[in-house]
C-alpha cells in the first residue's frame, strides 16, 4: 500500500445537508503529498461547505475525513490547526483591529511554545503567568516569530511590508487577502486550503497571486484550491475536481475536465447565475 | 390540591403579562436583530401613565387602556426615531448600548417627575372571586387573559392580512431582500416599535393593577422577564415568545409555591441560563441549526487609539501620587478613592468587554463575590484584611469564570443577556443563602482596611492604598495586552471563527480573560467591603454594571488608560459640577447615548 503513505488528505462519502438541500453529496477525494488539486464549479456547488467540513468549522452528516491516515472527522478547528491544516476564507476574515504583523502572528499561534506548558488543568494558568512574567525564552521566541513574519511578508514584495503596523481594516481588499495567505503560511501548514485567493483582484494582482501559489507548490506544499479563474486553475493544478449541486461531476487533468460534456452543461446551465453572483 | 390550581392560574396570568412584553421584544428582534433593553422602561411609563389616568383623571377602564396604549406607542416611536434610527449604519453593538442608555434615561425621568416611592394603582374592576374547581379567579385575571388573547389575535391579523404586516414579516425574514423589493424598512421599524411599546405599556398597567402597586424598580425586572421569555421561546419567534412567557409564568409560580417568594426570580434566570446553554436558539428551533449571529463581524468600531506618551502617563501618575501632600480637602480624596475603585472595575470590564469582546452586563456580580469573600474571610476566619482582599480577588476570578463558562459558546447579544442573568443569579443566591451570606440582613461590622497590622483609617492612607492597587492592576493588564495573549484576545473579539481556524481555543482564552478580569473586579469589591463596613445583596447592583460599561465605552473599549480616565471623569465631573445625586444616573444614561451616537470608539479609541 505505497499509496497510503503518500496520501495526505482523503475524503470518503462526505455529506452535509441543510434542511432539504444536500450541500455536499457523498464526495470522495484523495490528495497526495505535494499535490495541488483545484475544486471548481458554479457558485452554490458546495465548494466552501466542503472546506468547512475539512477544517472542522462544520460537521458532516456522513462520511469520513482522513488526514495522514488519521480519522479527523468532526475534530474541532483548533485541533486541526494544530495538526497543520491552514485555510483562507472566501470572503476574507482578517482581524480588522489587529495590525498586519499581529494578524500574521496569530497564524503562528499553534507553534508558540509559550502557549502550551504541557501541564493539565493549570496549563492555561501557566500560560497567563508566562505572558505576564515574560522570561527571556518567551521574549526570544516572540522575536524569532516576528522575524519570520517579515520573511513571509517579503513574499508579497512591497505590498504588505510597508504597512506592517497598520490595522488590517485600513488595507485594500487585495491586501487583506494577502494578509490571510500570509497568516496561513505562518502556521507552517502541511495542508493549505485556499478559498478563491484571487477573488476581487485585477489581472496584475491575479498573476502575482498565481506566481505565489506556483512558488508554494514548487516548495512542496500540499494545496487544495477553490478558484473561479480557469486559466489559473489549468496552469497550477495537478488534477481538477468539478462540483455541481454538491456532487462531484468530473475529476481529472485540467484539459480533460474542461472538455467533459457534463462540466460544460453544469457551467452553461448555471452560466447566468454565476455571472450575476461574481459581479455582485 | 386546590392551591395548585391557584398557582397554575396565577402562573398563566403572570405569563400572559410577560407575553405582552416578550411579544414586543420578539417583533423588534425579528426585524432589527436587536434586543430592546428599553422595553421594561416603556412598561414602567405605561404603568405611570395608567396611574395618572386612573387616580388623577378618573378615566373609565377602556379609556385607561387606550390612553396607555397610545401614549406608550408614542414613546416607542420617539425611541425608534431619535434613539435608534440614527444608528442604522453604525457598529452593531451601538443599538444595544443605546437601548440601555434610553432605559436609564426613561427610568430616571419617571423617578424624577413622580417619585421613587411606590404608588398604589387601584384596579377599576369589582373585587369579587369566582370559584372554579378548587381555585378562584377574579375579574382582573379575566381581563388580563382577555387583553392577552385579544392582542395576540390582533397581532396575528395584522401580520397575516395587512400590507404593513407582510412588510414586517418580509423584513424579519430577509432585511436586504425586503429593502430591494421596495419595503420601507423605516416604516416597518416604526410599526414594530409602536406595537411593541403599546403592548409593553398596557402590560405595565395590568401588572400595576394586579399587584395594586407600581414603583420605578419594575422596569429592569420587566425587561429581564421579557428577555427570558423571548429567548426561551426563540429570539424573534412571536408565537414562541407567548409560549415561553406562559412557561416562565408557570415555572415561577410553582417555584414560589415550593420554595417561597424570594426564589421567584432565581427560577426565571436559571431557566434562561439552562435554555441559553442547551438550546441557544430557543425551545422550538432545531438544535443543529446554526445559531443566529446578531452581533458578529464588525462588532467594535474600528479606530486608531490615541497614543499617550509614556512620560505623560508617568507625570499624571506622579501628580495623583503626591496629591495628598497638597492642601486638598478630604472630599476630593474621597471622590478620587471612589474613582480608583470604579477604575479597577472598569479595568476588568474593559478587558472582558473590550479586549475579548464579551459585553458583560452583570459585572457588579464580580464585585459582590469579591466583597462577600473578603468580608467573610476577615470576619469568620480573622484573616488579615490584605490577604482577605486577595482572597476576594481569587474567588471572584475562580467563581466568576466558572459561572460564566457555560455562556462561552454564545455570541453577541446573547453574551450580554447571559451575563445579566448570571449577575442577577449571584445577587439572588446571596439573598437566599442565609447560612453563609446572612441573607437580607447583610454583613455588618466588616473590619476596616489594614496592611501588615496597621489600620488604614485616614483618607490619605486609603487614597494611596487604592491608588497603588489600581496602578499595579493597570500595569499588569498593560503587560498582558502586550503579550501573545493580548493579541489572541483581540483576534477572538474581531473574528472568532477565523481565530478558531488558527488554533485559538475560545474556552481557554475567554476563561483567561475572565480570570484576570475577575481578579481585578474582586479586589475592587473586597476593598469596597472594608471601606463601607456594611454590605448586602443590593450593594453591588445592575446600575454599577452599567456605570462601569459607560466608563469603558467613554475611555475606549480595551483601553487601559481610557478605563481609568473614564472612571475619573464619570466620578469626578458630577462632583465638580455639584450635580445632585438623583440626577447622576440620568446623566450617565445621557452620556452613554451621546457616546454611542457621536463617538462610539470613546475618548482614547479601541485597542
Amino acid at each position: 500500500m505505497a499509496e497510503q503513505h503518500t496520501t495526505m488528505l482523503s475524503l470518503r462519502g462526505l455529506t452535509r445537508r441543510f434542511g432539504g438541500l444536500t450541500a455536499v453529496d457523498a464526495i470522495d477525494l484523495d490528495l497526495a503529498r505535494g499535490e495541488l488539486i483545484s475544486i471548481i464549479g458554479p457558485n452554490g456547488a458546495g465548494k466552501t461547505t466542503l472546506f468547512n467540513l475539512v477544517t472542522g468549522l462544520d460537521r458532516p452528516d456522513a462520511g469520513i475525513v482522513r488526514f495522514e491516515g488519521q480519522d479527523i472527522t468532526g475534530f474541532s478547528p483548533e485541533r486541526l490547526a494544530a495538526a497543520g491544516i491552514a485555510r483562507t476564507f472566501q470572503l476574507g476574515r482578517v482581524f480588522g483591529n489587529l495590525s498586519v504583523m499581529d494578524n500574521v502572528l496569530i497564524g503562528a499561534h499553534t507553534r508558540l511554545r509559550a502557549v502550551k506548558p504541557a501541564v493539565p488543568l493549570i496549563g492555561p494558568l501557566l500560560e497567563l503567568g508566562l505572558a505576564l512574567l515574560r522570561p527571556a525564552s518567551v521574549k526570544a521566541e516572540e522575536e524569532r516569530l516576528r522575524e519570520e513574519v517579515k520573511v513571509i511578508l517579503a513574499r508579497f514584495g512591497e505590498r504588505l511590508l510597508p504597512r506592517i503596523d497598520q490595522p488590517a481594516y485600513s488595507l485594500s481588499y487585495a491586501n487583506r487577502r494577502r494578509v490571510e495567505i500570509a497568516r496561513a503560511l505562518a502556521l507552517k501548514p502541511r495542508l493549505l486550503l485556499l478559498d478563491e485567493p484571487t477573488a476581487g483582484m485585477n489581472p496584475t494582482e491575479t498573476a502575482e497571486m498565481q506566481g505565489l501559489v506556483a512558488e508554494l507548490k514548487a516548495e512542496g506544499l500540499t494545496i487544495l484550491l477553490i478558484e473561479h479563474k480557469l486559466e489559473m486553475v489549468m496552469r497550477l493544478s495537478d488534477r481538477v475536481i468539478v462540483m455541481d449541486e454538491g456532487k462531484k461531476i468530473a475529476e481529472g487533468p485540467g484539459e480533460a475536465v474542461r472538455k467533459d460534456p457534463k462540466v460544460i452543461e453544469a457551467y452553461l446551465g448555471h452560466g447566468l447565475t454565476k455571472e450575476q453572483e461574481s459581479a455582485a | 390540591m386546590s392551591s395548585w390550581l391557584d398557582y397554575t392560574i396565577n402562573g398563566l396570568i403572570v405569563g400572559n403579562v410577560y407575553a405582552l412584553v416578550a411579544v414586543g421584544l420578539a417583533l423588534i428582534f425579528g426585524v432589527s436583530r436587536l434586543i430592546n433593553f428599553a422595553q421594561g422602561s416603556i412598561y414602567l411609563v405605561g404603568a405611570y401613565i395608567g396611574w395618572v389616568a386612573v387616580v388623577q383623571l378618573h378615566t373609565p377602564l377602556p379609556v385607561t387602556i387606550i390612553v396607555v396604549a397610545v401614549a406608550s406607542a408614542l414613546v416607542g416611536l420617539i425611541i425608534e426615531r431619535f434613539g435608534l434610527r440614527p444608528l442604522q449604519n453604525s457598529v452593531r453593538i451601538a443599538p444595544l448600548l443605546a437601548t440601555i442608555g434610553i432605559s436609564f434615561v426613561l427610568d430616571q425621568l419617571v423617578m424624577l417627575t413622580v417619585s421613587p416611592n411606590p404608588r398604589a394603582l387601584p384596579s377599576q374592576l369589582p373585587d369579587i372571586r369566582f370559584q372554579i374547581g378548587g381555585g378562584t379567579i377574579g375579574p382582573l385575571d379575566l381581563l388580563i387573559a382577555g387583553v392577552g388573547l385579544a392582542s395576540a389575535l390582533l397581532l396575528f391579523v395584522f401580520l397575516r392580512y395587512s400590507k404593513l404586516g407582510w412588510a414586517v414579516r418580509a423584513t424579519a425574514q430577509d432585511r436586504d431582500a425586503a429593502m430591494q423589493m421596495g419595503v420601507d424598512v423605516n416604516r416597518v421599524n416604526q410599526a414594530v416599535f409602536g406595537i411593541a411599546a403599546a403592548l409593553g405599556g398596557v402590560s405595565g398597567l395590568l401588572v400595576g393593577m394586579y399587584y395594586n402597586q407600581i414603583d420605578t424598580a419594575m422596569s429592569l425586572q420587566a425587561t429581564l422577564k421579557g428577555v427570558v421569555a423571548e429567548v426561551v421561546g426563540g429570539a424573534g419567534n412571536v408565537p414562541g415568545a407567548v409560549i415561553g412567557s406562559l412557561l416562565l409564568g408557570l415555572v415561577e409560580s410553582y417555584g414560589v409555591a415550593v420554595f417561597g417568594t424570594s426564589y421567584r426570580n432565581l427560577f426565571a434566570f436559571l431557566l434562561l441560563v439552562v435554555v441559553l446553554v442547551l438550546r441557544p436558539n430557543g425551545l422550538f428551533a432545531s438544535a443543529r441549526q446554526a445559531p443566529p449571529e446578531p452581533l458578529t463581524g464588525t462588532f467594535i468600531a474600528p479606530s486608531r487609539p490615541v497614543r499617550i506618551p509614556r512620560w505623560a502617563l508617568l507625570v499624571a501618575a506622579g501628580l495623583f501620587a503626591v496629591l495628598p501632600f497638597f492642601p486638598v480637602s478630604f472630599y476630593v480624596l474621597q471622590t478620587l478613592i471612589n474613582a480608583w475603585l470604579l477604575g479597577m472595575l472598569a479595568l476588568s470590564l474593559t478587558l472582558v468587554a473590550g479586549t475579548i469582546g464579551q459585553v458583560s452586563l452583570g459585572h457588579a456580580a464580580l464585585l459582590a463575590i469579591g466583597a462577600y469573600t473578603s468580608a467573610l474571610l476577615s470576619l469568620t476566619f480573622s484573616a488579615p484584611v490584605g490577604l482577605a482582599i486577595i482572597g476576594g480577588g481569587l474567588m471572584s476570578a475562580a467563581l466568576g469564570t466558572a459561572l460564566i463558562s457555560p455562556s462561552f459558546r454564545l455570541r453577541g447579544h446573547y453574551v450580554s443577556i447571559a451575563t445579566l442573568a448570571i449577575g442577577e443569579i449571584v445577587s439572588l443566591v446571596i439573598l437566599n443563602w442565609e447560612s453563609v451570606t446572612r441573607g437580607p440582613i447583610g454583613i455588618s461590622g466588616i473590619p476596616p482596611l489594614s496592611l501588615f497590622g496597621y489600620e488604614l483609617i485616614s483618607p490619605i492612607s486609603i487614597y494611596w492604598f487604592s491608588f497603588i492597587v489600581m496602578v499595579v492592576l493597570a500595569l499588569l493588564q498593560g503587560r498582558l495586552l502586550g503579550s501573545h495573549l493580548g493579541r489572541s484576545f483581540r483576534a477572538i473579539r474581531d473574528d472568532d471563527v477565523a481565530a478558531r481556524a488558527y488554533g485559538l481555543s475560545l474556552n481557554r482564552y475567554k476563561s483567561l480573560a475572565f480570570i484576570f478580569g475577575g481578579f481585578a473586579a474582586g479586589v475592587s469589591g473586597g476593598i469596597a467591603a472594608h471601606l463601607y463596613s456594611y454590605i448586602n445583596h443590593e450593594t453591588f447592583n445592575t446600575q454599577q454594571s452599567i456605570l462601569a460599561l459607560t466608563v469603558v465605552i467613554l475611555g475606549g473599549l480595551g483601553n487601559v488608560v481610557g478605563a481609568i480616565l473614564g472612571a475619573v471623569a464619570l466620578v469626578g465631573l458630577p462632583e465638580v459640577f455639584r450635580i445632585a445625586a438623583e440626577y447622576r444616573i440620568l446623566i450617565y444614561g445621557i452620556v452613554l447615548l451621546l457616546l454611542v451616537r457621536f463617538r462610539p470608539q470613546g475618548l482614547l479609541g479601541t485597542i
